[in-house]
């Protein structure tokens, strides 16, 4: 993320929101997203676990596959690698990543918009 | 494409369930079925034919009905035998003149009575033991008769003779062999059942050629013998064997083997094109099988070739099992001994008439055969061996001497199953498969699960498929991984160990002496369970709470919408009429679905997230407290009404129930506990299938430990009888403590007892006798978690910086909007796939 000034940014919530190694979700333009913090640093991927359709990925155990920072969807405990939103045990399907930061003591999102631009 | 039609010759029990397979096959609507019977009626249960005698109607035996084949769109015709095959115009042709075309024909014409050829065998008198009718003509000569013969003392005969004795005749058996149930038991068995049998007034004459029946003197016929001896008789009951009906085949060119049955090939194809033989008129591999299992192989592996599958018959085990005039008999395998170099070892009980003998191959590896006489009980053990082929153990004799004290022989753990074992069910992924994927490389649980898929369901089933794999990886020689995962080089056992020893009292703490990395989703949560087990803190303290599962972590059960469903305790099953309707009114409030559980307590279901906590204020305002039902740890402990209520109680039940579950609610273990109380030996409460079952006797309470019900389910073993209330609840503690501190990740204390060395005995020794010196330790291990002991829900309600995190968003108060639920049945349920699809489109076009 190394051009993340590009982005526009919308601030999601306060930095205490996000407590460390548990997942917090919040909506961004009506898309659910999965915010965590590991080790101090911040991840943003999609809540919406692509093998079951449910909003629950926020709600997953965290921790470390292979040398990979990952997610366990609570529901089958498919793995989902949080930088890049690819899943462990099934290559053809990963999530959405969204680039987040801290920034004054708030949580902000990139808007999709302005990816896109 | 229009539909193929299949005519289906004989409606016995083989071609009933070759058609119940057309029917249930996905593709049933291409096909037209239609089937023949000679019979005035449809399939039956033959094998149940006895039961007849016994008081059952002809409806009670029935295996299909009129209304089921029309529902279904099967046509049948009753009472009409089929008795020309035009194979080259594919028609059959009818007694009653019926022609009907067939694109495939199905032969299940079962067999028939073997009668040998003695002269004055046609009289009224003289009958066989097939069909219905047979029956209520030897109930109607019975009436008229006071002594029966049955001639042949096979399975069959045996079985015959039963019936006529129990219709009051004096019954003689006459078999042409030297002894009994030649083709399964060998000479000792054999001796044994006839003096079984003989004791029972059944006269048993062997080495008897039947010469001629004529008329008789003091009876109504006289047996002649070739050895110039006779024997006076009112009735004659054939019962010398069956012979395939294969009539058919042999008069319109389909081949047949030498000694009759059509000869068929592995997907029961006849020689004759579009033509298949299924039951016992087929013949393969030079082979008949006389048994109905084999029967419905056959037709299952046909309706799967004719729609297309490719399931092959590849033969089909033999061994028996029976009672026979109230003797238990089994027969496995080689039973002769007829295997060259084979060797045997015999066990004979002249007191208690036991007969047991196995038959082992020349290097004493590998169990050829079994009979088993008077005591049956080792026989699914031996079966699976035989036919499985497994390592017989180092002293083969263990397996038919009978245990001193008590303890069962040879007890075995997931090497007992058969390959055919259903591990996965959500899957249906058979232990087979699992073993499969080991030898194709699967080192680890994730291989397996990419391999196979078990385990990814409902998860219920990884314990038992490591079991699998590690059993299987020994026997491949391979060194067994037991490290918890990735991050620690341990096992469950050793890192309960270190927490208890080194006093550690956090994930981040234990991680960094004893193991590697940020940890993952299967050593996190079997952390936070060692460390409850070990302090009981509170489950959502901040160095806690990234360690639980989302279920322990929201303190509800998560289900597949991603909704929760909420369960407050209900001890024994007790229920004051307020709690009652409080939990009908918060219900109604939040509008869950409601259901009564299997452990006597009710069940909310459809809150999401955010709900959790004001359901849970309402709920402990209401006096409820958590249920646990989200946590391995003690669930429920089941109850009857007992002695206050019952008239057959002979103590307090449910005030026992009630006493447990309150001294064990909230202590977690390597899985979930459940526990039943009986109030007497009517038991029911079940108890005998919880981890912890008991029952009340009149000298005090018995209890029963390691049984389970569900996916596996294992009877408790009776562990200590006659105990007071205060002994019992020692004797739990120090069971249950043991078990935490020695059992594996997700592994219930039936697993967990079927793979602990020593068994049963060595859980007494423990337990009873202290042999291990630690049962001081475990009793203030457990008095230290019942003392600490706090209502996780009214802790979490009383902390406004924990009830952030149950908030949906952080940055809104909508409701998730992927939770969709429809009525049914006047409540709420999950929307299904296509629902959701539609509930979409029109929310799109509302919004359009
Ligand atoms: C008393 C008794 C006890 C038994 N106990 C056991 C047991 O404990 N365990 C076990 O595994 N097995 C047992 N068996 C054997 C078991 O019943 C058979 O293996 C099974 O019934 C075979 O099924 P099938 O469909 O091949 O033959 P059947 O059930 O005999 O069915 C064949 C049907 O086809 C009909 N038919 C024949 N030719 C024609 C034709 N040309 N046109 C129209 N219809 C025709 C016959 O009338 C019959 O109804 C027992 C059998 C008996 C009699």
């Amino acid at each position: 993320m190394s051009n993340t000034n590009d982005y526009s940014w919308a601030s999601v919530c306060e930095s205490a929101d996000v407590p460390s190694m548990v997942g917090v979700r919040a909506l961004l333009n009506g898309e659910q997203v999965a915010i965590f913090r590991i080790k101090g640093q911040l991840y943003a991927v999609s809540a919406i676990d692509p093998f079951t359709k449910m909003a629950v990925l926020a709600r997953g155990i965290v921790g470390d596959l292979k040398g990979k920072v990952v997610v366990a969807s609570p529901i089958y405990k498919q793995h989902f690698v949080l930088e890049d939103g690819s899943c462990l045990e099934d290559e053809t399907v990963s999530i959405k990543t969204y680039p987040i930061r801290e920034s004054n003591g708030k949580i902000e999102l990139a808007i999709a918009e302005a990816i896109a631009a | 494409m229009s539909k193929q039609k299949i005519v289906v010759v004989g409606n016995g029990m083989v071609g009933h369930k070759f058609i119940d397979n057309m029917i249930q096959h996905e593709a049933a609507d291409q096909y037209d079925v239609i089937t023949f019977s000679e019979e005035p009626r449809l399939a039956y249960d033959r094998v149940q034919l006895s039961s007849y005698f016994a008081g059952a109607t002809a409806d009670d035996l029935m295996l299909t009905s009129e209304g089921y084949y029309q529902e279904s769109g099967v046509s049948y015709v009753l009472n009409d035998k089929v008795v020309e095959i035009k194979s080259d115009e594919n028609k059959v042709v009818t007694a009653s003149g019926r022609e009907e075309a067939y694109d495939k024909l199905v032969l299940a014409t079962g067999s028939f009575p073997f009668v040998p050829p003695i002269p004055g065998k046609d009289q009224p008198h003289c009958l066989v033991y097939r069909t219905i009718e047979d029956l209520e003509d030897i109930t109607a000569s019975a009436k008229q008769s006071k002594v029966g013969v049955v001639v042949g003392g096979g399975l069959l005969g045996l079985e015959a003779a039963n019936a006529l004795q129990n219709l009051g005749l004096q019954v003689h058996v006459v078999e042409f062999a030297p002894r009994l149930m030649a083709v399964q038991l060998d000479e000792g068995g054999g001796d044994l059942l006839r003096k079984k049998i003989s004791s029972l007034g059944v006269q048993i004459h062997t080495e008897k050629n039947t010469k001629e029946i004529i008329d008789g003197e003091e009876c109504r016929y006289r047996m002649n013998f070739a050895d110039g001896s006779f024997l006076e008789t009112d009735m004659i009951l054939f019962s010398a064997g069956i012979r395939p009906q294969d009539e058919l085949a042999r008069q319109f060119n389909i081949e047949i083997g030498e000694r009759g049955g059509i000869v068929v090939n592995n997907f029961c194809e006849t020689s004759v094109k579009d033509i298949y033989a299924v039951g016992e008129c087929a013949l393969w591999n030079g082979r008949i099988f006389g048994l109905v299992a084999p029967g419905y192989t056959m037709a299952k592996v046909a309706a799967s070739h004719i729609s297309g599958g490719s399931e092959e018959f590849t033969g089909a085990d033999m061994s028996t099992k029976l009672k026979l005039l109230g003797v238990d008999v089994a027969s496995i395998g080689d039973a002769q001994g007829r295997t060259p170099g084979c060797l045997s070892y015999v066990y004979q009980d002249g007191v208690a008439d036991v007969y047991k003998r196995i038959i082992v191959s020349e290097d004493r590896t590998k169990l050829l055969g079994a009979v088993l006489v008077g005591d049956v009980e080792a026989y699914g053990t031996l079966q699976q061996m035989c036919v499985l082929g497994m390592d017989l153990p180092e002293s083969p004799e263990a397996l038919i001497l009978p245990s001193v004290d008590g303890g069962g022989g040879a007890v075995m753990g997931v090497d007992a199953l058969p390959d055919a074992a259903s591990i996965c069910s959500c899957h249906d992924v058979s232990k087979g498969q699992i073993c499969c994927a080991v030898q194709d490389g699967a080192m680890t649980i994730g291989d397996i699960k990419s391999a196979t898929k078990a385990g990814t369901g409902c998860g219920g089933c990884v314990a038992l498929a490591t079991q699998v794999m590690n059993s299987e990886l020994t026997k491949l020689g391979v060194e067994v991984n037991t490290d918890l995962c990735e991050h620690f080089a341990h096992t469950r056992q050793e890192l309960y160990h270190i927490v208890r020893v080194e006093k550690i009292k956090s994930f981040d703490d234990l991680i960094e002496k004893h193991g590697k990395g940020l940890g993952c989703d299967i050593c996190k949560p079997a952390a936070a369970s060692i460390l409850a087990s070990c302090w009981n803190d509170y489950v959502l303290k901040d160095e806690h709470a990234g360690l639980q599962d989302t279920n322990d972590h929201f303190m509800a059960n998560m289900q597949k919408n991603g909704t929760y469903s909420v369960v407050p305790r209900v001890a024994g099953g007790e229920i004051t009429p307020d709690k009652l309707i409080a939990l009908g009114q918060v219900a109604k409030t939040y509008n869950l679905y409601t259901k009564i559980t299997g452990g006597q307590r009710i069940d909310l279901f459809g809150a999401q997230q955010h709900e959790l906590p004001l359901i849970w204020k309402e709920l402990i305002d209401a006096g409820f407290e958590t249920g646990h039902a989200y946590g391995k740890s003690l669930r429920t402990v089941k109850s009857c009404v007992g002695s206050t209520w019952c008239r057959y109680g002979v103590l307090d039940s449910v005030g026992m129930a009630i006493r447990l579950e309150d001294r064990y609610k909230g202590l977690r273990a390597p899985h979930k506990i459940k526990f039943g109380v009986s109030g007497c030996t009517r038991e029911c409460a079940e108890a005998q299938s919880k981890d912890v079952g008991v029952i009340a006797t009149e000298h005090g309470w018995s209890l029963y430990l390691c049984g389970n019900g569900g996916m596996k389910p294992r009877h408790a073993d009776l562990f200590a009888t006659g105990l007071d209330d205060e002994t019992l609840i020692t004797y739990i503690d120090r069971f249950l403590m043991f078990y935490v501190r020695t059992g594996d990740r997700l592994q219930r204390t039936s697993v967990w007892m079927d793979n602990l060395d020593g068994g049963l005995d060595y859980l007494k020794q423990v337990v009873i006798d202290d042999k291990l010196n630690v049962c001081a330790e475990l009793e203030s291990e457990m008095a230290q978690v019942v003392g600490t002991y706090q209502c996780e829900w009214k802790t979490t309600i009383e902390d406004p910086e924990k009830l952030k995190r149950f908030r949906t968003f952080v940055n809104s108060d909508e409701k998730d909007n992927t939770v969709v639920f429809v009525e049914e049945r006047s409540q709420i349920r999950p929307a299904t796939d296509e629902e959701l699809v539609r509930f979409v489109e029109s929310t799109e076009s509302e919004m359009a």
